[in-house]
């Protein structure tokens, strides 16, 4: 009998981890081009949730197209909606940086208010296009179903697919970060703008190109999010919250921050929801990342450095 | 000093013309309820419930942004949750409101509707003394305080500010607004609370009742601006801008700003609890919607539209606005939100300092 007992809570505990680390993928997706320009800019970019839905919407499109012009590869849509969702969202964020963000830069509170603007701009937009209902995006049939560890415990395809899908997005935009030389330009910006423009860096460009960045790997977000979700105009708006709780935890300038702040809140959150409750548990969260910012307001995960605002 | 203090006093007041308006304007708002009472219904000259209503809702909403534009315009801090205190004090009045209908719910219980609906034998403990107006007021008023205090004193100690406090007030109403999405928090859940029938027995639809709430919140606005007048042309009022244009060095003259910063949050979070205490009778109903987030930025797009740092730019904000939401929701629905967008958009590209300052540039000018 404790035999048994303690066999369920393990399973219990697993199956606790892996929606945790589901939903820390999820999150983590949504923050993580929040997080880069934020610590570049030092901007909030309230319309970056749109850029989730926008890519959700992109797969939509995609599949519409598979499913009238070529429906024999229909399963192959969702590796032609990355691509697509990517550049759409790329475009577009490259095109809000260029055209709204550059002429606020110095006044942080007012970009939040206006990329609020454009999200509503967005959100209304894509309202008139596809209508105010949810639109149904399908699984293809590899991601249907799921991995059957025990009768209690299935871990879903889709699911399993979107964590591995982060990890690939992750090592990418680490790569990205680290090795190449754009990316030693967003750190020199992100560490000392002043001083990267003075030894010769095109910050202008670099802004835009990281801005871009940002905004597609939240394109890429809204494939993912298209399978497991929903896909409708609000889509973005669940997660902005939580998203900027995700870089206010990690901090800001380094990727192991979001990864650690995404993935602690996905599972802090999946533990607290049996017992709480989803709303009561995110409260809980909450409080604890107010109280935790009292002794880290530079979250965990900060840029040391001797700049006094 | 003195005269750099009146010169300071006239360009706060706004020019000559401003000053003619403002007088006019309040001349037209305390006509109204007069005009609501004793004209007849078929004369020109009457004023309707329904644009009464619709006044005095724009007029709680001025009250809101007058608070939100002490804390950004004059103190720098932009507050996402300001929706928040705008609702709890709307939820205090509330309670009141929903005990007030006493026997005359479709339940006929002591109880609230929504609690016999719940299958809830005995009123919870914070309903306690939500009878009597006097202590819902108390509770309209003291719990945006209360909140605003602990919020505000982890906030400000830490020295958290710019978009960082920004997104944590906005967390703050979107925690706030789940909660009271739950049937079991014991506010009603999704409906919240309506159908109210009186207030201190007076029916809540009768014309005298609202005559005299929009009349109490005509005066409510004008001793806010007065004392917010008083309080941002004293020497403390220096000091909260100093704390927007340079704490640091602020901080190096030997001022603390926590408790400058903390004073004139409470006071905000407080002010804005009574207008919604003034909205909810005067609406009929208030629903945890009110603290969606994109209610608290409106407010912020309110204030920057009118203009901040100055008194009377966001109560003409807030009128603008809400103006012209009750226009474009009936005319165009499909386009508010891409004029509300756009006028975001277009407020902090080209309109640094609100309607006012394009005013003021003109007068400048000339």
């Amino acid at each position: 009998m404790a035999d048994i007992k303690s066999s369920q809570w393990r399973y219990n505990m697993l199956g606790y981890a892996f929606s945790g680390i589901s939903l820390g993928s999820v999150l983590l997706l949504a923050a993580l081009g929040l997080a880069i320009t934020y610590g570049l800019l030092g901007v909030i970019n309230m319309a970056h949730g749109e850029m989730l839905m926008i890519g959700a919407y992109a797969s939509y499109v995609v599949q519409n197209l598979f499913r009238s012009w070529w429906p024999g590869a229909f399963d192959a849509y969702l590796l032609a909606a990355l691509p697509v969702a990517f550049a759409v969202t790329f475009v577009i964020g490259m095109a809000l940086e260029r055209l709204i963000i550059r002429h606020l830069y110095g006044r942080p509170l007012e970009t939040l208010l206006a990329t609020w603007g454009i999200s509503l701009m967005l959100i209304q937009a894509v309202r008139m296009l596809f209508g105010a209902q949810n639109v149904e995006v399908a699984n293809p049939s590899w991601l249907s179903g799921g991995w059957e560890i025990t009768p209690a415990l299935t871990l879903p395809y889709n699911r399993l697919a979107i964590i591995a899908f982060v990890a690939g997005v992750l090592v990418l935009t680490w790569l990205l970060l680290n090795k190449t030389r754009l990316g030693l330009f967003v750190r020199a910006v992100t560490q000392n703008r002043r001083m990267a423009d003075s030894v010769g860096v095109p910050t202008g460009k670099v802004d835009m190109l990281a801005f871009g960045l940002g905004s597609g790997i939240a394109g890429l977000g809204g494939v993912a999010l298209s399978q497991i979700g929903n896909v409708g105009p609000e889509l973005g708006q669940g997660y902005i919250v939580d998203s900027f709780m995700v870089v206010v935890l990690g901090g800001v300038g380094q990727l192991a921050g979001t990864v650690t702040g995404a993935m602690g809140l996905g599972i802090v959150n999946k533990i607290l929801e049996p017992s709480l409750g989803a709303v009561l548990g995110k409260i809980l969260i909450l409080g604890f990342i107010i109280l935790f910012i009292q002794k880290r307001p530079q979250g965990l995960f900060a840029l040391k450095g001797r700049v006094l605002d | 000093m003195q005269t750099a203090l009146s010169l300071r006093l006239a360009t706060r007041l706004g020019p000559q013309p401003l000053k003619l308006a403002g007088g006019a304007a309040l001349a037209v708002l305390l006509a109204m309820p007069a005009l609501h009472l004793w004209t007849d219904p078929a004369s020109s000259l009457h004023v309707s419930a329904y644009t009464l209503t619709l006044v005095g809702k724009i007029l709680c909403y001025a009250i809101v942004a007058l608070a939100m534009d002490l804390v950004w315009g004059y103190t720098g801090l932009l507050s996402l949750g300001h929706g928040l205190f705008f609702a709890l004090g709307g939820y205090g009045m509330g309670m009141y409101l929903m005990r007030a209908i006493g026997h005359d719910g479709n339940y006929q219980s002591d109880l609230p509707d929504f609690m016999v609906f719940l299958d809830w034998k005995t009123l919870p403990w914070f309903w306690q003394g939500s009878e009597h107006l006097a202590w819902a007021l108390c509770l309209a008023v003291g719990v945006p305080g209360l909140l605003a205090l602990v919020f505000g004193w982890l906030a400000f100690r830490s020295r958290i500010k710019g978009v960082y406090f920004s997104i944590m007030t906005q967390a703050l109403t979107y925690a706030a607004m789940l909660l009271f999405f739950r049937n079991e928090t014991g506010f009603g859940g999704n409906n919240g609370f309506t159908d109210f029938k009186r207030i201190l027995g007076y029916g809540i639809a009768a014309p005298g009742t609202r005559a005299t709430l929009f009349l109490l919140t005509v005066l409510l606005l004008v001793a806010a601006l007065a004392a917010g007048f008083w309080l941002v042309n004293s020497k403390f009022g220096r000091i909260l801008t100093a704390i927007r244009d340079a704490e640091s060095r602020l901080m190096f003259c030997g001022y603390n700003p926590l408790y400058y910063k903390l004073f004139i949050w409470v006071a905000s979070a407080m002010l804005c609890g009574l207008a919604g205490a003034l909205y909810v009778p005067q609406v009929g109903i208030i629903n945890p919607g009110e603290m969606s987030p994109a209610n608290s930025i409106e407010i912020a797009i309110w204030v920057a539209v009118g203009g901040r740092g100055s008194l009377i730019g966001p109560v003409l904000g807030a009128g603008f606005i809400n103006a012209a939401k009750s226009w474009f929701t009936v005319a165009f629905p499909e386009y508010w939100l891409f004029f509300l967008g756009g006028l975001f958009i277009a407020t902090t590209l080209f309109l640094p300092r609100g309607l006012l300052g394009l005013l003021r540039r003109h007068k400048e000018k000339a």
